[in-house]
């Protein structure tokens, strides 16, 4: 349950704001959110795969950080903005 | 030539030993190749031949004419039943199970042809040389004469149908070269190709039957097909006749393909002596005359074969009665007398023998004629309208002498050669079939020869009697004996040869082992009245001629003529019909054939492009390049298919 809520705030998160940045933390919200999950539900099934999941989930959003991060500055440093509406140009 | 027949008949055996004969036979194949390398060094010769090039295409020309008379000398010493001989050439087109070979057959009507067309192709080409001797390419002129005659020859001399294709077509090709040999006058050019392309519509019969042939005999061999008309069915063998008779009809200038021939006479004249009155045109008659049993074993087509011939005949003689340049009014009589040949070529065996006896009697007298006309345009500086003759008798005496032989012989005036072979065409027309059929076909072929005499006579008299209707300046003279000499040889033609040949049935037993035995039945009246009647309508034409030809001034300019004068000048309409008909339909047939690729294929083609693009456009709107926008869609379809999922499972 909590897992949904905060799964919810992270996409709402991702979807309305406009600052990469705050994007960026709505994705980890979602991730986040989806390891609770996993790991409530090997609880509840007795079993450790869960707990398995949620370490590699965690691991692979240590390197998306990394990329994520590098990416926003990048783009920052030579738009001069962080804003997600900004970085349009990759359209027809 | 005249007394050829009956002095090799006295001659006989003795004359020729069989060892001989046996090799002038077994290399007849000579006829074709001397012609046919004449042509090739002259066209190939280049200018170098200009000097002597003309006399090497006489030379070839004669000398295939020798061979032919050898040959024709070397058939006549053997029994009548072993005078047909296939000579094995070469194996032509080995594919599989078709095997097809070139070979020639030699029997008494193709040895008739060869002797026919090499005398007189040889004596024209001797006329060329004077006639032609102002032109700068009289070497292509000789070169395409001779190519004309190899091909004639083969044409004859064939085995098969399809080598018989062969010679039709290289006679098609020669008559097209020749008459646009002028083609720097855009009119001769088109001439040319309305000659080519209405021969085209014929030979597209013959080569449909051909394969009709090759699909029911297993062959196209004479012998293959000719054998085996016994086993085919009625409505193949009709099928087959009316394509025959369809090439027929193009290349011998019968209704309805006949436009061509009078405009043909575009081409120098020894070429309308040689080709469009002697030999190619006659190369129809030839082949319904070959192909006699199939067209005696369906009655339609061989009905059919007359009523064509009787068409023409008519159609022929009332142009002839109208047309005022001295060419094309021969040209109309050619039509007319090949009416003749086919109408008698329906009639069965004994209308082969007498198709051929007119073939060749008219292949003298015709070209005789044409010969005397082109002597009259070479003396009138190239003029070749009536209405500006007049009284040339007595500036051109030999021209005139020739003429006259040649016309009393169309005339079927006895003894000259035209009364043996269109006198007995009546006759046989009144003499064959049943019911009304001997009457009315009876009666077109005597009509006619009523009206070929009118017009022959109107011809004859505008240009050689009468008041002088040129003008003082203009000198008439008579030609140079290279032109005069053919024709006085062909005019003794014209007086003699029909006799010759009527003499003691000597023609018609020479071909019957060719055309098969030939049973006389009785005219429905008295050949006596037959012949009676015919002289008298002769006499009829010849008198109302005279009244208005001869004794009465003739206008210099045309009157303007009563409906039929003025239908007949235009050849009965038959261009604007076949523009109606045939081009003008047809050019409508390949605009909606060009509306229908431009808008329907090509449409689809291009509309599927189209669509695709505009598609295209469409989609790439999506791209917004809004990463927000883009996580909302997928934000969206995660839940939809998450929805999906549960109601699934719900």
């Amino acid at each position: 349950m909590l897992s949904a809520v905060l799964f919810s705030i992270g996409a709402a998160t991702v979807l309305l704001r406009r600052n990469a940045i705050i994007v960026f933390m709505g994705v980890e919200l979602m991730l986040n959110s989806a390891n609770l999950a996993f790991v409530t539900f090997g609880r509840m099934a007795g079993d450790i795969d869960g707990q398995v999941i949620a370490l590699f989930v965690m691991l692979v959003a240590a390197a998306e950080v990394v990329v994520g991060l590098a990416v926003i500055t990048a783009v920052f440093r030579t738009r001069r903005s962080a804003s997600v509406d900004d970085a349009n140009l990759l359209k027809y | 030539m005249t007394a050829l027949p009956t002095t090799l008949a006295a001659a006989g055996p003795g004359a020729v030993s069989a060892a001989a004969s046996g090799a002038v036979q077994e290399r007849a194949w000579l006829l074709v190749a001397l012609p046919l390398a004449g042509a090739a060094v002259l066209l190939l010769g280049g200018r170098r031949l200009n000097r002597w090039g003309h006399w090497l295409a006489v030379a070839m020309s004669w000398s295939a004419f020798v061979w032919g008379v050898m040959l024709f000398a070397s058939l006549h010493g053997q029994a009548p039943d072993d005078r047909s001989r296939t000579l094995h050439l070469f194996t032509w087109v080995p594919a599989g199970n078709f095997q097809l070979d070139a070979g020639l057959l030699l029997d008494p009507l193709s040895v008739a042809f060869v002797l026919m067309v090499t005398f007189v192709a040889s004596l024209i080409h001797v006329y060329s040389v004077a006639y032609m001797e102002h032109d700068p390419d009289r070497r292509r002129f000789f070169a395409y004469m001779n190519l004309f005659v190899a091909s004639m020859l083969l044409l004859v001399l064939a085995d098969s149908y399809a080598l018989l294709y062969v010679g039709w077509e290289g006679v098609g090709l020669a008559s097209y070269l020749l008459i646009g040999f002028w083609n720097h006058n855009p009119d001769y050019a088109a001439a040319a190709k309305k000659a080519f392309v209405a021969n085209r519509v014929g030979d597209l019969g013959l080569t449909v039957a051909i394969m009709i042939m090759f699909a029911t005999f297993g062959g196209v061999t004479y012998t293959q097909v000719l054998s085996g008309v016994d086993g085919a069915s009625e409505g193949t063998l009709t099928a087959i006749g009316l394509l025959l008779l369809l090439g027929a009809c193009g290349k011998s200038a019968q209704f309805p393909l006949q436009s061509w021939l009078g405009d043909a006479m575009a081409g120098p004249t020894p070429v309308s002596a040689l080709i469009h009155a002697a030999t190619m045109v006659t190369a129809g008659v030839y082949l319904v005359v070959r192909s006699g049993p199939i067209y005696e074993a369906a009655g339609t087509a061989q009905l059919l074969v007359v009523i064509v011939g009787a068409v023409t005949l008519v159609f022929g003689a009332v142009v002839g009665c109208a047309k005022d340049d001295i060419k094309k009014a021969l040209a109309a009589s050619t039509m007319s007398q090949i009416g003749y040949m086919m109408l008698a070529a329906g009639l069965g065996p004994v209308g082969y023998v007498f198709a051929i006896f007119h073939l060749l009697a008219h292949g003298f007298f015709k070209a005789g004629m044409f010969l005397g006309a082109g002597s009259v345009m070479h003396g009138m500086d190239g003029c070749v309208d009536m209405r500006g003759f007049g009284r040339l008798g007595g500036v051109m005496k030999v021209t005139w002498l020739t003429f006259a032989a040649g016309w009393l012989a169309i005339l079927g005036v006895p003894p000259f050669s035209g009364f043996f072979s269109k006198d007995k065409i009546i006759e046989t027309a009144f003499a064959t079939g049943d019911g009304a059929r001997p009457w009315l076909v009876g009666s077109v072929a005597l009509v006619g020869a009523g009206i070929t005499a009118f017009y022959m006579s109107r011809l004859f008299f505008m240009t050689f009697h009468g008041g002088q209707r040129w003008a003082r300046d203009s000198h008439p003279h008579e030609s140079g004996l290279l032109m005069t000499v053919p024709m006085v040889v062909l005019a003794l033609g014209s007086v003699g040869l029909g006799g010759a040949l009527a003499f003691d049935d000597t023609f018609l037993n020479w071909l019957e082992p060719a055309t098969g035995v030939a049973h006389e039945e009785d005219p429905v009246i008295a050949a006596a009245a037959v012949q009676g009647l015919t002289l008298a309508l002769v006499a009829a034409g010849v008198a109302l001629a005279w009244a208005r030809y001869w004794r009465a001034e003739v206008p210099v300019t045309a009157p303007a003529g009563n409906p039929l004068t003025v239908a007949a000048r235009k050849d009965l309409y038959q261009d604007q019909v076949n523009e109606v008909l045939l081009m003008q339909s047809g050019q409508y047939l390949t605009r909606s054939l060009v509306f229908v690729d431009n808008r329907g294929v090509d449409g689809v083609v291009r509309g599927t492009a189209a669509a695709i693009g505009g598609l295209a456009g469409r989609l790439r709107r999506w791209q917004t390049g809004f990463v927000r926008s883009y996580a909302t869609s997928m934000t969206a379809g995660v839940i939809a298919v998450v929805l999906g999922v549960v109601a699934v499972r719900i």
